[in-house]
């Protein structure tokens, strides 16, 4: 009976995999095909042709570099303004916390829709344009707060102690901040900052408002699924799958080879301890 | 904050403030502000802005009414103005869409959560990843692909003589459903996963050892711990399909209308921002409505949803 639920689940966790994973399969496939029209049916013939286009289209090499520079942009902002956000949060107590707290959470929870057209005119009754500005100003509206809970988890784990020690032995402010609770803070704001960039090349819904008249590669893959769509996209988006592919697979690499050290200097330090037992 | 600044000092506490104020004043609380105030003002040329024409009324929220359309609902047919039609049915199938994605992630997250062997969890995790690193743009396009009158999901049923005729998949709101479901399942599954890892495994053995049957267990034990799960999931389901205008311009016909697609055409054709930042403020409202409600039903708070 048992076996039997679980050989269910096993089943259903195929299945769900393999529709996570076959749209895209059949994405990266039409890149291949010989035809007009994006398709891996009727299957035409291999070609590499696709990619030549998209090697020779100058429009998307421009909305790639927009894409690539407002998504630092995001990051360089999100990430301070979060950690900033996280540390303030912390360290006060009681109703204020709470809405403050609110606060930052909230920017997660307004349609992209809103955020982009509400930046818009803000920005537009201060007479200042749209365009890739405007959007790089309304993705960190919300993606600082991915940026902040973050850093925030990783304050619970912080002791407060370090700091108190070394204020006692003469350390200067700034040397705290920098030598005892950034460290601590590093690998949330590493995280933070994968986080922004990626949220930033995946928005659409912030920069259609407020882009003016940029291209994004987002918007433009857009536009060009309107108004005659050609396999070039499908090169563009097995290029760009294959890029995250590879950083996703190198990154669960290191973290085992990390967990493997970890794991086998504990045992290292085991032996050594019953060594000197003996 | 007496405390940071005896640890920081003055002047890095001046400047986590002041970015603190940046964010929510200057990037989220002013322009809210701004869209709120606009909603009430009429579109006027450029020369009357701040004139006497200019001033407050609730005119760009009564464009939602006017072009009645026919409707049917429960073999009932009469007159409906488009934009509300349209505004109710975004929610309605946003709601279904919710359903769905919960339906489908809450076997998996059990799985996930108590069933497989933790081993084997990391490659999971990573494979499931994949498509949240894959833009919505392109998963929706994908879907676009499959779903074609000649496309390959036809042609595959057609083969193995389960349809005899292509079936027009592109029509109505099932593709756009499709869709919606394909992209956001994952936030339903990752919050439901943490809720239900959480639980303790002894507490399903022994609701399992007095006797209760499987779906007892899931009803009684499993579900209503799960609840912060459920209600950020849920949230963030609805919140991203009622805002999304990617998969509904994508995979939607001229028979889908999708309200957010409305106030495309309004802010970006029409140049009416003020009307535009009304509807956008409609869609803020019933977002906010939304997410207060699930907090009212499953009792938690907005900490635990933004885990």
């Amino acid at each position: 009976m048992k076996t039997n639920r679980h050989f269910l689940f096993h089943l259903y966790m195929g299945l769900f995999l393999a529709y996570l994973l076959i749209p895209l399969l059949v994405m990266a496939g039409a890149a291949f095909n010989d035809s007009k029209l994006p398709t891996v049916f009727p299957w035409k013939g291999w070609t590499d042709r696709w990619f030549i286009d998209l090697w020779n289209d100058k429009r998307i090499w421009i909305a790639f570099r927009n894409t690539l520079i407002v998504a630092v942009a995001v990051a360089a902002i999100a990430v301070p303004v979060g950690t900033a956000a996280a540390i303030l949060v912390n360290s006060i107590s009681g109703r204020l916390r709470g809405v403050l707290y609110g606060m930052m959470v909230a920017p997660i929870l307004i349609p992209g829709v809103v955020i982009g057209i509400s930046t818009l005119l803000f920005w537009n009754h201060l007479s200042v344009g749209s365009g890739l500005h405007l959007s790089v100003l309304g993705q960190v509206s919300y993606i600082a707060s991915f940026v902040m809970l973050l850093v925030l988890a990783r304050l619970q784990s912080f002791d407060q102690g370090l700091e108190e020690a070394a204020l006692d032995l003469g350390a200067s402010h700034g040397q705290v901040m920098r030598r005892i609770l950034l460290p601590h803070l590093y690998p949330a704001i590493g995280a933070g900052a994968a986080i922004s960039f990626f949220q930033s090349i995946e928005n659409f819904n912030v920069t259609l408002f407020t882009r003016g008249g940029a291209d994004t590669l987002t918007v433009y893959v857009f536009s060009k699924v309107r108004s005659g769509i050609t396999p070039t996209i499908n090169a563009l988006a097995l290029l760009l799958i294959l890029v995250t592919l590879g950083a996703a697979v190198g990154y669960e690499i290191n973290r085992r080879r990390k967990a493997r050290i970890a794991t086998s200097r504990e045992a290292e330090g085991r032996r050594a301890e019953d060594a000197e037992l003996v | 904050m007496q405390d940071l600044l005896r640890r920081y000092g003055m002047g890095l506490t001046v400047v986590f403030v002041g970015l603190t104020i940046f964010w929510l004043a200057v990037l989220v609380l002013l322009p809210n502000f701004t869209l709120f105030e606009s909603s009430f003002r009429p579109y006027l040329p450029i020369v009357d802005v701040g004139g006497p024409l200019d001033t407050y009324s609730m005119g760009n929220y009564m464009k939602v009414f006017g072009n009645e359309v026919d409707t049917t609902l429960l073999g009932i047919q009469f007159q409906m103005p488009v934009r509300v039609k349209i505004f109710l049915l975004t929610i309605f199938y946003s709601s279904l869409v919710t359903v769905i994605t919960f339906v489908l992630a809450y076997p998996l997250a059990y799985y996930l959560a108590k069933i497989v062997s933790p081993r084997s969890l990391p490659t999971l995790f990573l494979l499931l990843f994949v498509p949240l690193w894959v833009s919505e743009v392109l998963r929706s396009f994908a879907w676009w692909i499959i779903l074609a009158f000649k496309g390959p999901l036809n042609a595959l049923l057609m083969q193995t003589g389960i349809i005899d005729t292509e079936i027009r998949w592109i029509a109505g709101f099932s593709p756009v459903i499709i869709g919606l479901v394909y992209t956001y399942v994952l936030f339903m599954v990752f919050p439901l996963y943490n809720a239900m890892q959480s639980l303790d495994s002894n507490q399903i053995e022994a609701a399992e050892d007095l006797g209760a049957p499987w779906w007892r267990t899931h009803w009684r034990v499993i579900l209503p711990h799960s609840k912060p799960g459920i209600a950020s999931g849920a949230v963030m389901v609805f919140m991203l399909s009622a805002g999304s205008l990617l998969v509904p311009s994508l995979l939607g016909s001229t028979t889908s209308g999708w309200f957010t697609q409305t106030i495309q055409s309004i802010m970006l054709d029409s140049q009416d921002w003020n009307t535009g930042a009304a509807f956008a403020f409609m869609l803020l409202f019933v977002c906010t409505l939304f997410v207060s409600l699930m907090m009212r039903v499953f009792g938690v708070k907005l900490s635990d949803i933004a885990k």
